[in-house]
């Protein structure tokens, strides 16, 4: 039996709780968008649903996924999850403040949007329970950290295995990233919204947030490649690429995913342009990562379709286990990544952003990526997980079989007619797009309407992975748990720990960074003349 | 990794080469206004279009809550025109559907952009920042008016 499988398993209910929850409110805000009357369609509702499903999927979903596939890689990985109280401490810690911030939430009190943008003012309630899951999330990382010492402690000498080398590099992430979100959140938002002070900084509040929100997007989306690399080679048949190239890749994660932070502050005043082509060129350089994974990730699918006897140019891909749900989802996350990663380097682009900033192609970026590449491999991995961790087999194989194939074919008609949509001029998180029947809006609804039946398509297909899962933990009868396995590589590491394996140097060279790029716009912004806001809150 | 370190390099490439040659920068403006007394002191008590010297215009503009002040805005094709803008509340967004011109807008922040309008014609303005939960009806109106 795997080390913390309880704990795993109640990180994964909390998780998949909240994707439940926030797929409901996503397909309301789909369908009302598209003028159809929902229950209890209003403005005050749409904005409220915005606010609802951006904090439980972009927040508590993820980070409890994320924080159950930890324990999981440290538990089969190093045979032990040190300080388990601490873990559950931890996991308590963080379900409390999800309760706390999604009751605010709900009460209509704090419809900030998942973003929270100073002076818009939520209930203090909101901030204290955000602060919670993020401290939970915090002993996460010290387990974590814990767990990986004791293990090198008792293994001098041996090199970490690659999985727990990419968990690692997550945790060292989310430490960088909360570090600008503690600031903005218990410096600048917890004072101000106990009124314990008057105003606040707009500008200063967005530059420490978005410090934050880009690796935030790693920290999401390093666990999936952690699954790509090290899990699916094995599930496709084959083996992964190296295991050296993989742990560069982790740590150029690390150095490159916090200092870009500007990029999405393109269209800020108060930060000279200069400041925001430094970060340009940072974010193209984290974009060096992803392609060598999309690359190195490929050829262990080749390697796999080739050892399945796959022959040609292409012949190998059709041989790969496309009726495997795990595989399959994972596949088809690839698929859609390369998609989002093409209209990212757009977004980062210094000068072309001003088309796109703010527009609905931003959430049919974002849906891309965290709500596909990120969201799909998650599921996709519960499927392989459970059995494995509990001995139930998957209740209903063949809605599982079909269900990563519906929420792709979903999201490509949810999200390309928002790209199309937003580089027309429609903005984001609108509860209409009407205005007045304006010429230019007119043109925008056959798009919104096709985006809707996406968002329909979406939904049906994330009640099915919420079923299945339900199904099978209720009804499947528990048999022999599956062995948990990783795949092994072409080209075998070389035994003893490497440059790659020295987080801690890493960390230090990420965090200089950190301090150059983000110290003289930061130093600047604080020592200026500025007029800081009372606080509003028009919900 | 070569092919990847291609791939980026062409890409930079482009920013850089548009960012120098072509003056492509996003808008930068550094400049601080008191919010508070915005309605009553300045340029932005009385909001408008002002006629520069060299012929262009500048549009000073207040952003606040479910309105562009002025909410019809009447400027030349092919002038330069810039535009001012800042907001009494939270934070707007100031997009010209169908141009390149898109501003976040702050409180005690002046947003600036400047533009030459080729084509006259009616462009739809909308607000592109979540302010309130009437943030869909904040809109406005640029009215381009051919050479006289």
């Amino acid at each position: 039996m795997i080390a913390a499988t309880r704990l795993i398993l109640a990180n994964l209910a909390v998780a998949i709780v909240a994707f439940a929850l926030g797929a409901l409110m996503a397909v309301m805000q789909a369908v009302a968008r598209a003028g159809v009357q929902v229950p209890f369609g209003s403005a005050r509702m749409y904005y409220l649903s915005v606010t609802a499903h951006g904090v439980l999927e972009a927040l508590v979903f993820t980070t409890f996924f994320i924080m159950a596939l930890g324990y999981l890689v440290a538990g089969t990985t190093l045979g032990r999850v040190a300080g388990l109280k601490w873990a559950w401490a931890g996991f308590w810690v963080a379900l409390v403040g999800t309760v706390i911030t999604t009751l605010a939430i709900l009460s209509g009190t704090s419809t900030v949007l998942y973003t929270f943008y100073p002076p818009l003012l939520a209930h203090p309630a909101f901030y204290l329970g955000a602060t919670l899951l993020v401290v939970g999330s915090w002993i996460w990382c010290g387990v974590m950290i814990g767990s990986y010492r004791a293990w090198r402690a008792a293994q001098p000498g041996e090199r970490v295995p690659l999985a727990m080398h990419g968990m690692m590099t997550t945790v060292i992430i989310w430490i960088l990233a909360t570090a600008g979100l503690a600031v903005e959140v218990l410096v600048l938002i917890l004072p101000w919204s106990f009124g314990l002070v008057d105003r606040i900084d707009p500008i200063i509040a967005r530059t420490y947030f978005w410090w934050f929100g880009h690796p935030l997007t790693y920290f999401w989306l390093l666990p999936a490649y952690v699954l790509w690399y090290t899990v699916i080679p094995r599930v496709a048949g084959g083996r992964l690429f190296s295991d050296s190239v993989t742990r560069v890749v982790f740590v150029q994660f690390i150095l490159f995913s916090t200092p870009v932070g500007l990029h999405h502050q393109f269209t800020d005043p108060g930060i000279s342009s200069g400041w925001k082509l430094v970060h340009t060129f940072t974010t193209y350089a984290i974009m060096f990562p992803s392609l060598v994974t999309a690359f190195t990730v490929i050829a262990s699918l080749e390697n796999a379709g080739r050892a399945r006897g796959g022959t040609g140019l292409f012949g190998w891909i059709r041989l790969l286990p496309w009726r495997d749900p795990f595989f399959a989802s994972v596949a088809l996350s690839m698929l859609t990544f390369a998609l989002g990663g093409f209209g990212g380097a757009i977004n980062a682009a210094y000068a072309m952003n001003a088309m796109v900033h703010n527009t609905a192609w931003i959430q049919g970026h974002f849906h891309l990526t965290v709500g596909t590449a990120v969201a799909l491999t998650f599921m996709g991995f519960t499927y392989w997980v459970l059995p494995r961790l509990t001995g139930r087999a998957i209740a209903w194989p063949r809605v599982a079989m079909v269900q990563p194939y519906l929420w792709f074919v979903g999201m490509q008609f949810f999200s390309i007619p928002n790209h199309i949509v937003g580089l027309m001029g429609m903005p984001r998180r609108v509860y209409t797009g009407e205005y007045q029947d304006v010429a230019a809006a007119q043109a925008w609804i056959p798009l919104v309407n096709l985006s809707a039946i996406g968002g329909v398509i979406l939904f049906v297909s994330a009640m099915c992975y919420v079923g299945t899962i339900v199904v099978t933990m209720l009804v499947s009868p528990r048999g022999e748990r599956l062995p948990m396995e990783y795949a092994e590589a072409m080209a075998p590491p070389e035994p003893g720990p490497s440059i790659w394996d020295r987080f801690g140097v890493w960390t230090a060279v990420a965090a200089l960074m950190i301090i150059i790029v983000y110290g003289p716009p930061l130093y600047r912004l604080h020592t200026m003349a500025r007029f800081p806001s009372l606080g509003f809150s028009p919900f | 990794m070569w092919a990847a370190t291609g791939m980026l390099a062409l890409f930079l490439g482009a920013i850089v080469v548009t960012a120098i040659a072509g003056s492509a920068h996003p808008p930068s403006h550094v400049e601080t206004v008191n919010p508070d007394t915005l309605r009553t002191i300045g340029e932005f008590a009385t909001p408008g279009v002002t006629v520069n010297a060299d012929g262009g215009v500048t549009v000073a503009m207040r952003a606040e809550f479910y309105v562009f002040r002025p909410e019809v805005i009447r400027v030349p094709a092919g002038r330069p025109v810039t535009f001012r803008i800042t907001s009494p509340d939270v934070l707007h967004g100031f997009q010209i559907v169908g141009t390149n011109i898109n501003l976040t807008v702050a409180p005690g922040y002046i947003s600036e952009a400047t533009t030459t309008f080729a084509t006259p014609g009616e462009y739809l303005v909308v607000c592109n920042e979540y302010c309130g939960l009437a943030h869909h009806l904040m809109q406005g109106k640029v009215i381009v008016e051919g050479a006289p």
